[in-house]
């Protein structure tokens, strides 16, 4: 277990990740994200709300800039991610953990390959096209995958295993890379109401042993009011809601999605709490 | 039913051309178009039917085939199968820049297009034409035909490897350049594994299909059983042409059984 760089209760002033003013005009002219700022401080679960075409899916990947901010700043500890060169990304995003929602699986490979290319950012070309990984990098694999439930699924192929254990897979595969964030885009949305309770505690429980923040697309607002510690509400690109999860309310809601009936909603969120 | 009324109970699909009195006008223009170009071709059938006689007096003096030359006839088949094989080799390791700049989601825009430039250009030419042309470069024999099967491989193969690789799922992509992989480790870990299967079943196409133009281009003079088949028909050596082509046949035969054969194991 690596050892924690900010402490267990997150009481470390620490920033961990800030973003000043960040905005994405797409070539095509749509607005994804007008300002963007937060910071989070602690080793925590921070839930990303907002009806579809907010901007959470753009937001998530500007961090590891598979988008490319248009303007703004994005700090990872010291590192200021938005200036990097080509290479300097290639290392900042080793230490950024991506979860997503189709899972994003190598169909074809191995859990095994699929593991281990969390590792292909600190291993060389020949080594990755041989296979040859480093027996810590093995031996790790091996730990994450009976810690997400998956012991002796190593030589299965990613296309032979359901939805639930697809994502462990996803989530074994971001923990190899023992990043330093966990970004998870909307980890839930393609699973049964079972299976997606069951992942989200799986990534908050892995989250917090790592003592890692985590930063979670999802739509489903009870799922989020129930498993995270904060949650941001984007609406058209813009921050509408930045708070814990007892604190929204219908009102705020409706500020994020639109009016509608939210009484079930909320009613859910406490009942299961 | 008062609904039936309401509604119309016909339905007929959108006419092709926008009307129904245009799309008559453009059959009518394409038939006649057809039955002048037929005219226009002076089609002679006294020589046709000329050519009838002349087709049983060939077949005749073909049989028996004569298989007494066989060390020439089993020279020449060796020839175009090495000829087919290396240049499906070479063929593969040539199209594999090609492929990946040719592809879309891979490639920036100048080298996609000039790599799909060299495609089109390429394909135009059909393998006759660049098998006169490399016999003019290199001289008679095998070397010309197997850089015309090499070089129509190469294009060939590119063109259908860069369309594999344009069809692959994104997400997995996404993921592996997540975790901080260059370049080379992302086309081995998330676009290989996605068309690896069809590329082994298209290469495998391609050295079927070699197979069959390495007996073709030896008539221009590019080495194999073709140049074989060639010098026996302008000598009216028609028994041992016989032999030749039948031999060909189960060479064709041979390669086609083969290729159905793996691609049903890579199923």
């Amino acid at each position: 277990m690596p050892a924690p760089d900010t402490a267990p209760d997150g009481a470390s002033a620490r920033t961990l990740l800030s973003i000043e003013g960040l905005t994405k005009v797409y070539p095509t002219g749509q607005r994804a994200l007008e300002g963007v700022d937060f910071t989070v401080e602690r080793a925590e679960i921070v839930a990303v709300i907002g009806s579809s075409g907010a901007g959470k899916s753009t937001l998530i990947r500007c961090i590891n800039r598979l988008v490319e901010p248009t303007s703004g700043r994005i700090r990872l500890g010291d590192t200021d991610l938005s200036a990097l060169s080509r290479r300097e990304l290639r290392a900042a995003r080793r230490r950024i953990g991506m979860i997503f929602q189709e899972f994003n699986l190598v169909e074809r490979l191995t859990v095994m390959e699929n593991l281990l290319s969390g590792r292909l950012g600190s291993v060389g070309f020949f080594a990755s096209l041989a296979r040859r990984f480093p027996p810590q990098d093995v031996s790790n694999a091996y730990a994450l995958l009976e810690r997400v439930g998956l012991a002796g699924y190593e030589n299965t192929r990613a296309d032979a295993l359901s939805g639930g254990q697809r994502q462990r897979v996803g989530i074994a595969r971001a923990l190899m890379q023992n990043p330093d964030l966990l970004l998870v885009d909307e980890p839930t949305a393609s699973l049964d109401p079972k299976t997606a309770r069951q992942i989200m505690r799986l990534i908050r429980e892995l989250a917090t042993e790592r003592h890692r923040p985590a930063l979670v697309n999802i739509h489903d607002v009870a799922l989020a009011q129930t498993f995270a510690d904060r949650v941001i509400g984007l609406k058209a690109g813009r921050v509408a809601f930045d708070g814990p999860p007892a604190a929204l309310t219908a009102e705020t809601l409706t500020e994020i999605y639109g009016a509608e009936d939210w009484s079930q909603t909320i009613r859910a969120a406490d009942d299961e709490a | 039913m008062s609904i039936a009324a309401v509604y119309p109970t016909t339905w007929r699909r959108p006419p092709l051309f926008g009307s129904l009195a245009r799309q008559r006008i453009a059959i009518a223009a394409a038939v006649g178009y057809l039955v002048w170009s037929v005219s226009d071709l002076n089609v002679d059938y006294a020589r046709i039917l000329a050519g009838f006689p002349r087709a049983i007096d060939i077949f005749v003096k073909m049989f028996p085939p004569d298989f007494a030359r066989w060390q020439l006839l089993t020279n020449g088949m060796i020839e175009s199968v090495q000829m087919a094989l290396a240049a499906t080799l070479v063929g593969v390791v040539l199209s594999i820049p090609i492929a990946l700049a040719a592809a879309r989601n891979l490639a920036p825009r100048p080298l996609y297009l000039a790599a799909r430039g060299l495609i089109v250009g390429g394909r135009t030419l059909h393998e006759i034409i660049i098998a006169i042309f490399f016999v003019k470069l290199f001289g008679f024999g095998p070397v010309a035909g197997l850089l015309t099967l090499a070089f129509a491989s190469a294009i060939f193969l590119g063109k259908m490897l860069a369309e594999d690789i344009e069809n692959v799922r994104v997400g997995p992509v996404e993921a592996v350049r997540a975790t901080g992989a260059g370049f080379g480790q992302t086309v081995v870990y998330s676009i290989v594994p996605q068309v690896l299967s069809r590329a082994v079943g298209v290469i495998i196409y391609r050295l079927d299909a070699n197979v069959r133009h390495s007996t073709v281009i030896g008539i221009v003079g590019a080495g194999g059983i073709g140049q074989t088949l060639s010098a026996s028909f302008s000598r009216y050596d028609y028994d041992f042409a016989a032999a030749i082509l039948l031999s060909i046949v189960a060479l064709v035969a041979l390669g086609e059984w083969f290729s159905d054969w793996v691609r049903r194991k890579l199923r």
